[in-house]
Formats: C-alpha cells, structure tokens, sequence
C-alpha cells in the first residue's frame, strides 16, 4: 500500500452548480487519540439524491459519516476539525445545540438496534414522544406514514403492539429506518444499512431508499458495489481517510479519473 | 498424502486425567455450597428445637421478650419487623443514590470517572463496626440536632412517622448508616450493568436527538432493570444481614418496645438482638435456643429475598432475549 500524497489528493468537482446542497463539510478530520481517521475531507452533499461512500475496510467511511451528526460527541477519544455545515448552520459550532440539530440528521445503522423492550409501535414514536407529542391520533398517524414510507406497514399493521424483537432482522432494520423518518429528519444517514441482511430484504431497503429520496438527503455507506450502482447518484471513494474521487455514480463506476478508483470498483483490492 | 500434525488420541478425549480431576472438583465445590446451606439450616433448626416446642407460632408472631427464669416469654415479631423496616428504609435512601453516582461516573470523562468509581468502592472496605463507631459519636449527634428535632418540632404533632423524641439512637439513624453502608455495593453493580448496555441502544436514542438522560430512560435503564434489581436485591440482603453498625445505632429496644411507631423510636433487629445477648444468654433455658431460632428466621428472610430476586431477575431476563444481543 502506497501513502496519499496531497497531489493525488482529488479535489471534487462542482456538481451540478445550480443544485441546493443540503449538506457541505469543509476540511473535515477527525482523530481518535493520535490516530488520524479521516483527512480534510471536503465533500458536498445535494439535495433529494443519494450519495454512496465506498472504500475497503477500514478506510474512515463510518467514521466520517458518524461526524455529520456529532456522533463523535460520545467516545471519548475523538476529535473533529473542520466544518460540517448543514444549510450554512456549522454543526461543530460552539454555540450550537447539538441535541437539537442532531434531531434534523437521522441515522440507521449497521445492526439494527431497536430498543428491545418496546412495542414495534413505540420504537417508531420513541423520538416522537421526545419532542412531546402524546396525542394518541397524531401517534397513530405517524406509525402508519413512517412505516408506510419504510415498507413495513403491510408486514406489521396488525401486530404493532407485539415487541420489536419479534421481527425478522430485516423488519427489524425496517422499523429503524421509520423510526429515524419519525423525527422528520433532513438528511438520513446509513451505515451499512443492509450488511446483515439477505437479499430479499435488502431488495426493500434499496426500494425505500428510492422513495425516500423524493424528500431527503440521504447519505449511504456501503461495501456492496453493486448497491451503490443501483441506488446512488453521486459517489464518493474513500482509501486510507482520504476522499480520492466524488462525482456521479455512473462517472464514478464508468470511467473513474483516479487509478486508485478504478483498480478498487473493478474488484482489484478491497 | 500430506503430513499429518495433528494425532488423533486412541482413548476418548474425556478420560484424560485433567477432564477427570476438573469433573470431581467442580461437582465438590457445587456440592460444598449445597452442604454449607443444608448443614446450616438444619443445624439451626435442631438447636433451636426447644423454642418452637414451648412457643410454636407465638415465636415468630409474639412480641413478648423475657429471659428471667421462670417468667420466659419470646416472641420475635419485633425483631423481624425492625430488620424489614431499617433494610427497606435503606434500600429506598441507597438505591436512588447509588443509581445516580453510577450514573454520574458514566457519562464523567474516564479518567474523572474510574477515579470516582475507585472512590465509591473503597466504602466497602470500611469495616462496619467503623462505621458503627462514626455513627455513634459523630452522625447521631449533628443528625439529632440538626434532621431529627426540627423535624419534630414542625411535623411531629400531625406526621406519626416524626413522632416519638429524637435521641439519634433509632430507626432512622441506623437505616440512613445503612443506606450509606449498601450504597457502594449496589453502585458498582448497577454501573456494571449499565455499562455493559449495547453501545448501539445508546447511539439510537442519542441519533433520535435524546438528551444525556433521556437516553438513560429510553436505552439504559429498560434494557438493564433485571441488572438493576439485582443490584437492589443484593443491597437488600447485605442490609437484612448487617450487624455491627446497626447494634451500634439502632437503640437496643427489646420486647413489645422494639415495636416501632416512630422513626424516632428505638428498635431492635434481628441481627443485634443476637449480638447484643448472646454472651448473656443462659443454655439451660429457652434463651440461646430463642436466639438460634432468630438466626434460623434471618437465614429464611435472606434465602427469600434471593430466591425473590433470581425469579424476578430471570423473568426480565426473558423479555429481553432476542436476535439483537
């Protein structure tokens, strides 16, 4: 393995110009004690699209998506340098709430995790209930939208009361995706959303994502090449912390400008 | 044909020497705690004999109290009450306090927090006849002064509880050293249990934008409360057992006088009724069989609060099994 040098470093172009973006970092690196994870990446995010962050293992993928909602508050080790600004309102700003603006960026990981002592039907209302609404029919109303918007209603409508637990792994993750949509987020991160799952289910989870677009950011991790084929538009490549190439997916996949790129989306190293 | 490394044994695996000397250590070491429990009970079954003959019931219900010759009466209704009073009283004081200190060094920055965390385990090792002795000539005389008597004074004519004349040496004194005395027991069991919550309920209650303790209500506290009452339970059962401290500070009242009213009230529990009268305890009479019958109650009292504890804890266990862990 080579170092990047700051030459190779690509500066990633200006897409489409005449786009909103919902979602810009400036120079951002982030550290977990001396080790430097991710380097001054700069990258923009547009509206109502997806983009994918591919790389091989270990590359500072998560650990740069984790920063666009301050995740990094939590451990302890961790420092974030650079801007993150989400329409113009910079995230990392002294003066801001994070508990606020993290409400505005929604997450699904991994792993699904939902709180395992709650009803399919509270996990969706659990960040709901947070912002203190408690009105039974506005409950009711977001359960059906956000499990429609995930795909899940049809599944789950007639057992919203049994725990989430009893759900298929790939429900499971379903029911975390409406119960990141029930806080009406702007952007919608996902780490990895259908690594655990079979195909089936991931088939649905590149559906919703599909649909989601129509309304949001949405900002995707993922190992699956082929995934980011089918469900991105613009595509960044990350190696070793840095951010090597960013464009459209097509460009990205078709005719990659970097040869770092183009040797890992033919499958050469990863 | 390549080499082959490895040998398969001719003999099976589970004659080897090591397997053997392990199966019979392990089955006596389970059978030493059998033993130790049967041993004990029926030990202190047999001792105390005499007194469940001439009182039956009445041992367990009376309240009587009277060891001269002659005119001997027991009755252990006081005692049992007072160990259950002080020990719940404890425990709602400790409880919510050891919750927040662990808590606290959660969500401190490490190395703020182990430091802490340190801290609260060396109360543990204070002997408990210091404490006892702390309580005695310092606590007792501020707590009277300055808790007990105001108090008194505003709320003992309408509030039956603060009645009674605060001398310090009472019910509430000896359960608030108790409380202090299980504090670092349940604290560091309850930090264990919340720290070993999944990072990933931590994070999802923190994406839905949660605060530090709304995402202590929402992922900690549900998925740990088996843990967390366990750590109850076994705060509990080191204050039904505590001794020293409790002799100490706890008034010594024997008979229907140890039947408590007030707060305030001197009382008596299971444990220093034995510590207080077994060097004066005649064995010709009913009086050592009376004490041997108490320690026999004790040591029922104790077995149901853990065998309460292992049910209730294993039953929320269950509701917490799934794909996710």
């Amino acid at each position: 393995m080579r170092a990047i040098t700051k030459q190779e470093r690509h500066t990633p172009p200006e897409l489409e110009p005449q786009r909103r973006y919902k979602m810009v970092t400036e120079n951002v690196s982030i550290y977990y004690g001396d080790v430097h994870a991710v380097k001054d990446i700069t990258m923009k995010f547009p509206e109502q699209s997806v983009t994918a962050l591919i790389g091989p293992s270990g590359c500072g993928k998560t650990t740069y998506l984790r920063c666009l909602n301050r995740m990094h508050d939590m451990v302890q080790n961790a420092r974030v340098d650079g801007r993150v600004l989400l329409d113009d309102t910079d995230l990392y700003d002294k003066s801001i709430d994070p508990i606020y603006h993290r409400r505005k960026v929604g997450m699904v990981f991994q792993k699904p995790n939902p709180f395992p002592t709650m009803s399919i039907y509270d996990n969706v209302v659990a960040g709901v209930k947070l912002n203190g609404v408690r009105n039974r029919a506005i409950l009711d109303e977001i359960v059906e939208d956000c499990l429609n918007l995930a795909y899940l209603w049809d599944e789950v409508h007639d057992i919203l009361r049994k725990p989430a637990l009893e759900l298929s792994g790939g429900q499971q993750q379903r029911l975390c995706i409406a119960r990141a949509l029930a806080i009406q987020p702007e952007v919608l991160l996902m780490d990895e959303p259908a690594s655990a799952l079979d195909p089936i289910a991931t088939q649905k989870i590149e559906e919703t994502i599909q649909e989601l677009k129509k309304d949001y950011c949405i900002i995707i991790v993922t190992h699956n090449m082929q995934q980011a084929v089918r469900c991105s538009d613009y595509t960044g490549f990350m190696y070793m912390g840095s951010l090597i190439e960013h464009g459209e997916t097509k460009q990205v996949f078709e005719r990659p400008a970097d040869k770092l790129t183009a040797k890992y989306v033919q499958g050469q190293f990863g | 044909m390549p080499k082959r490394w490895i040998q398969r044994d001719e003999k099976p695996r589970r004659w080897l020497l090591s397997e053997r000397i392990f199966k019979y250590a392990t089955a006596a070491a389970g059978a030493y705690v059998l033993a130790v429990i049967l041993v004990m009970a029926i030990q202190l079954g047999f001792e105390s004999a005499p007194i469940w003959e001439e009182e039956g019931a009445e041992f367990v219900f009376g309240t009587d109290w009277n060891s001269v010759p002659g005119r001997e009466s027991y009755g252990a209704l006081p005692y049992v009450l007072g160990t259950l009073i002080t020990s719940a009283l404890a425990l709602a004081l400790g409880f919510p306090l050891s919750i927040g200190i662990a808590m606290l060094v959660m969500i401190m920055p490490k190395r703020l927090g182990r430091p802490l965390g340190y801290l609260v385990d060396l109360i543990e090792a204070v002997p408990s006849v210091v404490f006892g002795l702390w309580g005695l000539f310092v606590f007792r005389l501020y707590f009277r002064d300055y808790v007990e008597k105001p108090l008194h004074d505003t709320l003992g004519d309408s509030i039956y509880l603060f009645g009674g004349t605060p001398f310090g040496l009472d019910v509430l004194t000896a359960s608030i050293i108790l409380a202090i005395m299980i504090i670092p027991t349940i604290s560091s069991i309850s930090r264990e249990v919340m720290s070993a919550v999944p990072h990933q309920q931590k994070e999802a209650a923190y994406m839905l934008g949660s605060t530090t303790f709304e995402m202590f209500r929402m992922a900690i506290f549900p998925y740990s409360k088996a843990g967390l009452l366990g750590a109850a339970m076994l705060g509990l059962g080191r204050a039904v057992g505590e001794t020293m401290a409790v002799t100490m500070l706890i008034g010594n009242a024997t008979g229907a006088n140890a039947m408590v009213s007030s707060l305030f009230d001197a009382g008596q529990t299971m444990p220093s009724i034995i510590a207080n009268e077994f060097l004066e305890a005649s064995p010709i009479g009913l009086h050592t069989p009376a004490l041997i019958g108490i320690g026999l109650i004790l040591l029922g009292v104790g077995l149901a609060i853990n065998v309460t504890a292992h049910f209730l804890v294993g039953r929320m266990v269950k509701v917490n099994e799934g794909p996710v862990h």
